[in-house]
């Protein structure tokens, strides 16, 4: 059980399997929160090169943005740190609606 | 993150071992500090022990720059004494809780396959098999056999090795002979009381169904409201 609950649901085993597969991988991992973030100070995101991702960094909020940078990560291989919350105007754009601020680090996995 | 680094994390939380990434992120460059590691040597030995020892993950300051720590420690598990109906029901609920199941029952009427498809079931005596499991604090323990020769073993095994959660299925009175059984054994009193029993959230449970889900909901309180050792005092 605990073999298979790791392979088929755990994003750092999804993650080393893209990897090992030759997918191009980025991993994205909550590092802070304040307020009622959703996802809890190391949840994460895994995203390949087409942008297939796995995981959740927040309730769905800002995957789109997280996994868009992934693929600029993925590309030059610099590692960045993403805010966001409410009082960011991208935020709001993408929705982080619940009131809560998040920052997280997106690398590339290699 | 290298993808070395990552393959090793992932084998060390297959084998139920702590460890921490260590990510500065100033320059990306990430490592790996497992549990057993030795620390002294190392800049942030502080740091890490205290994340270890607290679970918690979280960015530190350090000479002007930012360090992420992200702690690994095992995901928790239940372990189930008693192959019965209330263990039946808890498959999906501990699955959709995200707690890995481990059955151990030795009466192998109640212990089958078909019954437990998919769960990982020790169609043996808790003596037998528990030893082997490595309880430890991340691991809750239900005794729902309502028999003592296969019940207390397990209860009093999973207090010494210090399980978050010890309950026990049984009435008041089912238990108040339980604890004179587990004092005449020589288990401290102060453990007893630890033995969440009646097991489950006093939810008014009838089915095994709803004991299942007042079990659960009894083993997460235990797991997310536990006592977490800073490591500010000696115990």
């Amino acid at each position: 059980m605990t073999d298979r609950t790791l392979e088929a649901q755990d994003v750092l085993a999804v993650a080393e399997r893209w990897a090992a597969d030759g997918r191009p991988v980025a991993l994205a991992t909550v590092i802070e929160t304040w307020g009622s973030a959703p996802r809890p100070v190391g949840s994460h995101l895994a995203i390949d090169g087409d942008g297939l991702f796995e995981g959740s960094v927040s309730g769905g909020c800002v995957e789109g943005a997280v996994v868009s940078e992934a693929l600029d990560v993925i590309a030059d291989g610099r590692a960045r740190v993403l805010s966001f919350g409410v009082a960011d105007e991208t935020a709001w754009r993408v929705g982080l609606s619940c009131g809560g601020r998040i920052r997280v680090l997106v690398e590339r996995i290699g | 993150m290298d993808q070395t680094l990552l393959a090793l994390l992932n084998a060390r939380r297959r084998e139920r071992r702590a460890a921490v990434v260590v990510t500065n992120l100033g320059d990306g460059s990430s490592r790996l500090v497992g549990d057993g590691d030795r620390l002294g040597d190392d800049p942030l030995h502080v740091e890490i022990a205290a994340a270890l020892r607290s679970g918690k993950s979280g960015v530190i300051e350090k000479d002007g720059g930012e360090i992420f720590l992200n702690v690994h420690v095992p995901p928790p598990r239940l372990v189930a004494i008693g192959a019965v109906h209330i263990t039946q029901a808890l498959i999906p609920v501990a699955a959709t809780a995200g707690y890995d199941l481990i059955v151990v029952d030795p009466r192998t009427a109640f212990a089958t396959p078909e019954r437990f498809a998919g769960t990982t079931l020790l169609a043996d005596w808790p003596e037998t098999v528990l030893p082997g499991l490595g309880i430890d604090p991340y691991t809750a323990v239900a005794a729902v056999t309502h028999d003592p020769k296969i019940d207390d073993f397990a209860i009093v095994h999973a207090l010494q090795r210090q399980a978050f959660y010890v309950g026990a299925l049984g009435s008041r009175k089912t238990h108040a002979r339980r604890r004179d059984r587990l004092l005449a054994a020589g288990v401290a009193e102060a453990d007893i009381e630890a033995i969440r029993a009646p097991i489950g959230m006093d939810i008014g449970a009838s089915s095994p169904g709803e004991i299942a889900v007042a079990i659960m909901a009894e083993v997460i309180e235990a797991f997310r409201r536990r006592v977490i050792d800073t490591g500010s005092a000696a115990p």
